[in-house]
């Protein structure tokens, strides 16, 4: 990079006509700067213990989609860090959790989140919820050669749609296969247990409260059973990060919201180790 | 007959900064004001998508007069640059002084290397925390930068506008009475024009310096209304910088049908 890239070359990229993505920008004047640019060489040895992301769960509700995931990561079976956020903000409409190789995914993140910056400076308008989640499959399959050595990072992306008033969440797979999920998804290691609770608790329709509820029980489910998922840390006063989605945008709860919901299920939990209980039989109607 | 005749350079470059000049003098003018709670642009502007007023960058934003395939190329390329230093570095290390430095780099070797000069001049500002912070840069076609305070004015008969903005403005003044001034002096006060000036035939935008992440905002429909009926004479905002009414609220400027990124985590 160095002087190369703010030099005439790089002037001469911006000057001429393009498309209006970001990442293909950098392809074509700064490849450098792209996260899987340093991949290192196929035989290279990926070291074991990186910094994994663990579980990120989703949900529609009556108002949009809501997205949550834990705060931990691990380094093989050691704790690499207790706070780290998962859960971003991609644009007004939409937000987007990581589970897996923490570095690559983090900076898959925050290419994605200029790429659709990017694009609505550049046309004046945002790209179509289809069009974000299509985007995102092409940089999760650009990740195709590093997750074959071993630094595997796949999204879960939700956003509200604008035509037709719902929420929409899109999981994605190594190669960049994009999977639009019904109701629900969870990712990363906890991903098992908390699908199962999710499936459990999920009705139609919910109001956001009940639907974050839903949420912050799926993701204790998944630190109850999974050693690499974090669950609430009352010490510390660390808790999941929740986005919600609808059609006034993207908004994160604050500290102080998603405390009073987190502890309000681990007092819960006090009582009923196992959480809400299911009723056995349909009620009849 | 194809022998070429001898021009010396000072005549070529002077013919080159007089058709400059005057393709951009064929425009309309537009001004950049900063105001109390934040930096205002003023550009008439009869279409609502051919936009002479951009974003560019968070807290930075660029206005331009002149030919409009020109200074397009030159908006995205500043959008580019931006970008890629802000991805390159973090957020905060994207300035308006680095930005108005490349443009003038770009002008400027446009302007002598090539045979026809861009037909352009732009205003790059920046909003600052502070009102002590706000910057505006005025680039020229051959890369002449200039360092303003307080409000700028481009365009072909950008001294007489200046010379009435010059009148007309007052540090910290509201809003309103920023936009008062800008029409006052983009309609040429006192020759009769004043009266053109409505809403559909003016693009105006703000750096407001209340927003986290990205400040921009296009100003339009009811707010722009409710705006100029403010700024124009016997409105209650019109002189000076008595009324603040319409200022209290920087976070109040949605235009209409524009996505409104809040505060999310910066990439």
């Amino acid at each position: 990079m160095g002087a190369d890239y703010l030099g005439g070359q790089f002037t001469a990229a911006c000057l001429s006509v393009g498309t209006s993505s970001f990442a293909d920008f950098l392809a074509a004047s700064a490849p450098g700067l792209l996260p899987g640019a340093a991949s290192a060489g196929p035989a290279a040895q990926v070291p074991g213990d990186l910094p994994h992301g663990t579980t990120i769960v989703a949900m529609d509700f009556g108002g949009g989609v809501i997205m949550a995931g834990d705060r931990r990561s691990t380094a093989g079976s050691m704790i690499a860090q207790r706070d780290i956020e998962k859960v971003f903000r991609s644009d007004e409409f939409s937000c987007v959790g990581i589970a897996g190789v923490a570095g690559i995914g983090l900076e898959l993140v925050r290419l994605f989140q200029l790429e659709l910056e990017h694009y609505e400076k550049l046309e004046g308008r945002t790209l179509s919820l289809e069009g974000k989640a299509n985007r995102l499959a092409a940089f999760v399959r650009g990740n195709l050669g590093g997750a074959m050595q071993g630094l595997v990072v796949v999204p879960l992306f939700a956003g509200y749609d604008e035509d037709t008033g719902k929420g929409h969440i899109f999981s994605y797979d190594v190669a960049g296969g994009r999977y639009e999920e019904r109701r629900f998804h969870a990712i990363g290691s906890g991903s098992v247990f908390a699908r199962g609770s999710l499936k459990k608790l999920y009705t139609d329709g919910m109001t956001e409260d009940d639907a974050v509820t839903t949420c912050m029980q799926a993701l204790y489910d998944a630190a109850d059973d999974d050693s690499a998922t974090g669950g609430p840390d009352l010490t510390r006063r660390i808790y999941p990060v929740v986005a919600v989605v609808t059609e006034n945008g993207f908004r994160r709860l604050t500290d102080d919201e998603a405390a009073e919901n987190a502890e309000a299920v681990v007092r819960e939990r006090m009582q009923s180790p196992g959480g809400p209980i299911a009723p056995l039989r349909q009620a009849s109607t | 007959m194809s022998m070429p005749f001898y021009v010396s350079p000072e005549q070529a470059m002077k013919d080159k900064a007089d058709y400059a000049r005057k393709g951009i003098a064929r425009g309309r003018n537009s001004v950049v004001l900063a105001y109390d709670e934040g930096i205002l642009f003023v550009a008439p502007n009869p279409s609502s998508a051919l936009h002479k007023v951009s974003e560019i960058y968070d807290r930075i934003a660029f206005a331009a007069v002149g030919r409009y395939n020109e200074y397009e190329n030159l908006r995205v390329a500043g959008v580019r640059f931006a970008d890629t230093r802000g991805y390159q570095y973090a957020r905060e290390d994207v300035t308006a002084r680095g930005l108005a430095n490349w443009y003038a780099q770009v002008l400027g070797s446009i302007f002598t290397e090539s045979n026809k000069p861009y037909e352009v001049e732009l205003v790059v500002a920046e909003v600052g925390d502070t009102p002590a912070g706000d910057q505006m840069y005025r680039i020229t076609f051959d890369g002449s930068v200039a360092d303003e305070h307080g409000f700028v004015a481009m365009g072909g008969q950008a001294e007489q506008v200046a010379g009435v903005l010059k009148e007309r403005y007052a540090a910290g003044m509201s809003i309103a009475a920023a936009l008062g001034a800008a029409i006052a002096a983009l309609s040429g006060q006192g020759n009769g024009e004043r009266s053109e000036i409505n809403g559909s035939q003016l693009e105006v935008a703000v750096l407001a310096r209340g927003r986290v992440h990205r400040t921009f905002r296009r100003i339009g429909g009811a707010r722009l209304e409710e705006l100029l009926s403010q700024a124009q004479p016997g409105g209650k905002a019109a002189e000076g910088k008595g009324a603040k009414g319409a200022a209290a609220d920087g976070a109040g400027e949605d235009a209409a049908g524009e996505p409104s990124p809040g505060d999310g985590t910066a990439p």
